[in-house]
């Protein structure tokens, strides 16, 4: 923390290293989208930081909730983003092959995205709220467990494989943090093992071709494997100090699809090398682990599990999209936060930072005054 | 439930959320350094290959077709060369409007719908700068409208570019062949980018296709950076085409096409070597297509004309057909009955035929006593049968081999059918049964199974004019010196006297001797039964396809042998009346050319035109015979 009698003390309370760490990626990510844009900062880079500083303040705004007002909020939360999902379903418009957005007029709202958060701050609130004693019980399992599901069925149909991962992956880290028995996890982990195949086979073409693809993706490079095969030119041709500013030829000659949102990372990758790429990762790193030591911190269990569950979102953001890119997972379409053009992705992970910020403030406060 | 649990208090749930909290954060940090390891793997270890890649992706070469090498003959005259025409590519790359774009191009060079179907149905499946041909070897007129209009026409290239030509038409048809678009399978051949090259061609057939590495060349590239939509951002370098090598045949192109015409509405050939050097000076193998339209494309019209023709104009008949030499091949025997001990002065008493157990084997006529020189001159097959039947066929056969009968020859040809020459080994290897006399007294007038093409028998000719063991030759400069054959001066000798006779004596070619003076032609007649006729009706009248052919093989100057040929004429009826007289018209043209085209004018004349007008309204004929549907 800055502290200094000439700041003002709320300013200086601010967790100042992670807004600065976010600030770094953001205008990191800024630079990216100009050089993607070709050097110039439409359509992309003024947007884009308008939404970021926007969405910083927003944070900054949030850190100022208190745990009661948080813990308030979320059944109602959680209730109205799982209305939105249904309203989806029911008015969404076909928009590239899914159903994702609700267009409320000023704003073209994608509740998926909501909910990731929505639901971390659910089950953590369901498990704050059972005695420690029914934990071994059933209830400790199934309502999470339907809490969790209906959102992700929801989201499966629209359909959206990325998200719906996200969701459940976000729910079920709360149930394994809550103290769920270990033995539950891996007997889940080996179902899940033996049902992949018939998972597969229910799947949607386009979305098995775009699962299996990454395995080998030179086997259709105009196909299904065009994303994947040239974003792994792109961070490949890149070498350990890149191609320089405004001088990738993947992106700027429309090689790489998706140069500015979901494949960002490869677009930078070309021009900043693997030391651009090395540090965008630890900056990442360093923010989840600020939020997993608010957590460590954290004195109650609504803010312990809540604080680990919103780090885990932020990880799952980065470590899907980071696998996706380098060929390491299917193409699922989640962006790279902060630093892909777009909304949503920023407004989630900066309304996390802000409740962690929250948390955190009530950590601090609390060994002030309390 | 036996065991007992502890019970979950707020402390030790504490304790698991820190525990698990803690590996849930090194998962994390394993993510991490895994995916720092994978961009190390992908940008250091991976760095040349996708470094290689990108530039595939960002470089795109445009292939400039290289200029074919022409084909000339002897003295330089041009056989097959580019003759500069007009073509309309579109860029799919720069079309914005397509239907309008092709609507106009269809108007302008009257494409006809099926043409203007493939190019729609190209645009649909391209992109990028590789262009799309709309139509080749325009005339002037369309390339000028197409030229004025270009401003309104984005994406349209009109340009100049080249394409084959063979001033000598059909003529070389056989010789030469012709070039063509290279199909799927040319291109999953060689792999080569610039076979797939709007208005490309590679040889097809005959000489075109053998020597196509030597006469393609060397594409130029230009090395531009595009877009993956294919939009062209700068040019990078640019490599100028190198021209195929030309080759020098050794054919003389005058005589090639005289060869042609003098063959007029026959079908058959004539081949006529150097017997000095092997050099082939005239190939011609008629009817013919004529390379230039084949060149251009042939429509399915035309093709199903040329392949219902009965007289196969898509045979080259001086490779390609196995005729029985007949008696042209009795020069051949008679160096091979001296090498066994026959000598040229022992007589034969020919009373017409020739019984062996009782089977009368046939001669032509009743020659009565004669020996090796008049059995040559008259054509005596009792000569021949008594002694072929003395020597025995195997020894033949050798002398055969020997003068390059069943001969297959290094030559630059697609293919070459050389025909069986047989022995009684061979007999009994194919039907698995004993030569029989019989099967000898056939082989000795070069019946039975003996069959050659025509190019051997002018080989023969010139090895026994000259006494030199002569390998036919196509491309000038190839091939070794022909050296002297392990026979005796006086055989040859003997042989020449006797062919001489055939035509200068009172032999069968005598309608034939060359009207020169002090040049005088050797000769021998054949006729070949075409199939197996009952005794007194030969093969002489009746459907064309049924009547014997008709084989006459010569050299001149008697004095000093220079030339050596052999004409074929299918179903001609016989050597001395189809054959000779267009083997000494052939000959005729190397020592006077007037005198020989004067009578070749009087012929065609006769025919109704030169090879071009005869062709075209046989064309003509057939399209009005096929009525309405000539067009489609």
């Amino acid at each position: 923390m800055i502290a200094s009698s000439i700041i003002p003390a709320p300013l200086a309370r601010l967790p100042w290293r992670v807004i600065l760490l976010v600030l770094a990626i953001g205008g990191f990510g800024l630079t990216v989208l100009y050089s993607a844009a070709g050097g110039s900062l439409s359509p992309w880079a003024l947007s884009q930081g308008v939404r970021l500083f926007f969405f910083i303040g927003l944070a900054v705004t949030m850190s100022w909730l208190s745990e009661a007002q948080i813990k308030a909020a979320t059944f109602p939360a959680y209730a109205i983003i799982l209305l939105m999902l249904i309203l989806v379903e029911a008015l969404g418009f076909v928009g590239g092959g899914a159903r994702r957005w609700l267009d409320l007029g000023f704003i073209r709202l994608q509740p998926s995205e909501l909910m990731k958060l929505a639901i971390v701050l659910t089950v953590a609130r369901f498990y704050d709220m059972l005695p420690a004693g029914e934990l071994r019980g059933w209830t400790a399992v199934w309502i999470p467990l339907a809490l969790i599901g209906i959102p992700a069925a929801l989201v499966l149909v629209q359909p959206d494989l990325g998200t719906t991962l996200m969701i459940v992956a976000g729910g079920v880290t709360i149930m394994f943090l809550a103290g769920l028995p270990l033995r539950l996890f891996l007997g889940a982990g080996a179902a899940i093992a033996a049902a992949l195949p018939i998972a597969l086979a229910t799947m949607h073409d386009y979305q098995r071709k775009r699962v299996l693809i990454f395995l080998d993706p030179e086997s259709d490079p105009l196909g299904a494997g065009y994303h994947i095969s040239q974003s792994k030119i792109a961070i490949g041709s890149g070498g350990i100090f890149g191609k320089g500013f405004l001088k990738g030829t993947q992106s700027h000659l429309d090689y790489l699809p998706e140069g500015h949102t979901d494949f960002v990372f490869a677009t930078m990758a070309e021009e900043w090398g693997l030391v651009g790429g090395v540090l965008l990762i630890l900056a990442f790193m360093l923010v989840i682990f600020w939020g997993m030591s608010v957590a460590a911190r954290a004195k109650t269990r609504f803010a312990k599990l809540t604080a680990a569950g919103l780090s885990t979102t932020i990880f799952f953001y980065v470590a899907i999209n980071l696998m996706m890119v380098m060929g390491l997972a299917p193409v699922v379409g989640i962006p790279l936060p902060l630093v892909s053009f777009g909304g949503s992705a920023i407004m989630t992970v900066m309304l996390c930072l802000g409740i962690l910020m929250a948390l955190e403030r009530h950590q601090r406060s609390g060994s002030r005054f309390a | 439930m036996k065991r007992t649990r502890p019970t979950m208090t707020e402390a030790n749930q504490a304790l698991v959320f820190s525990r698990r909290a803690l590996f849930v954060g090194g998962a994390q940090a394993s993510v991490g350094v895994l995916l720092a390891g994978r961009m190390s793997w992908l940008a250091i270890a991976e760095n040349e290959r996708y470094s290689g890649l990108a530039e595939d992706n960002r470089v795109e070469i445009i292939l400039i077709p290289p200029r074919r090498g022409w084909i000339i003959d002897r003295a330089g005259l041009p056989l097959a060369i580019n003759r500069s025409d007009f073509r309309v590519d579109l860029i799919p790359q720069q079309v914005k409007e397509p239907e309008r774009i092709v609507a106009q191009l269809a108007q302008l060079l009257k494409l006809p719908l099926d043409e203007v179907d493939r190019v729609n149905r190209e645009l649909d499946g391209a992109r990028g700068f590789k262009p799309i041909a709309v139509a080749e070897n325009i005339p002037y007129e369309q390339y000028a409208a197409v030229t004025v209009r270009i401003s309104e026409l984005a994406g349209v290239n009109a340009s100049r570019g080249f394409s084959r030509s063979y001033p000598e038409g059909a003529a070389v048809g056989h010789l030469i062949g012709f070039v063509g678009t290279p199909s799927a399978t040319d291109y999953e051949k060689e792999k080569n980018p610039l076979l797939i090259t709007p208005g490309f061609k590679i040889g097809k057939e005959g000489l075109e296709k053998v020597l196509e590495q030597r006469l393609r060349g060397t594409p130029g590239a230009q090395r531009v950076e595009v877009t993956a939509r294919g939009k062209l951002v700068r040019e990078l370098t640019a490599r100028p085409d190198r021209s195929g090598a030309s080759v020098q045949l050794t054919i003389n192109a005058g005589l090639q096409a005289y060869a042609a015409r003098r063959l007029g509405n026959e079908s058959g050939s004539v081949v006529l070597l150097d017997c000095l050097t092997g050099d082939m000076l005239a190939m011609a193998s008629m009817p013919a297509y004529d390379p230039n339209s084949f060149s251009d494309g042939i429509g399915r019209g035309e093709w199903k004309m040329l392949s219902d023709d009965q007289r196969r104009p898509l045979n080259n008949k001086v490779l390609g057909a196995l005729y029985p030499p007949g008696s042209t091949i009795k020069p051949m025997v008679a160096m091979a009955l001296q090498a066994n001990g026959v000598k040229p002065h022992e007589t034969i008493f020919c009373p017409g035929g020739f019984r062996l157990g009782n089977r009368i084997f046939k001669c032509l006529g009743r020659h009565g006593t004669v020996n090796m020189t008049r059995a040559i001159a008259k054509s005596c097959n009792t000569y021949f049968y008594a002694m072929g039947r003395r020597v025995g066929y195997d020894a033949i056969a050798e002398v055969a081999k020997l003068l390059g009968l069943g001969a297959k020859f290094d030559l630059p040809v697609v293919s070459q059918s050389y025909g069986t020459v047989p022995d009684s080994e061979w007999k009994l290897r194919r039907y698995k049964q004993q030569w029989t006399q019989a099967d000898t007294l056939n082989a000795s007038i070069g019946q039975g199974y003996l069959i050659v093409n025509p190019l051997q028998l002018a080989v023969m000719a010139a090895r026994i004019s000259s006494g030199l063991s002569v390998e036919p030759r196509l491309v000038m400069g190839q091939g070794p010196q022909p050296k002297a054959l392990n026979m005796p001066a006086e055989h040859f000798e003997t042989v020449r006297k006797a062919m001489s006779q055939v035509v200068n004596g009172d032999g069968t070619a005598g309608r034939s001797r060359l009207p020169l003076e002090g040049i005088e032609m050797g000769g021998k007649t054949g006729t070949a039964q075409v199939r197996r006729i009952a005794a007194g009706q030969r093969g002489q009248s009746g459907a064309w396809k049924y009547r014997d052919h008709g084989l006459f093989v010569c050299f001149a100057p008697v004095a000093s042998p220079r030339y050596a040929a052999s004409v074929v004429i299918d179903h001609g009826l016989g050597g001395s009346r189809a054959a000779a007289p267009v083997a000494r018209d052939v000959l005729t043209y190397l020592f006077d050319k007037e005198k020989a085209m004067a009578a070749l004018l009087e012929l065609e004349a006769g025919w109704g035109g030169d090879i071009h007008q005869r062709m075209a309204a046989q064309a003509a004929a057939w399209r009005r015979a096929r009525g309405g549907t000539a067009n489609t």
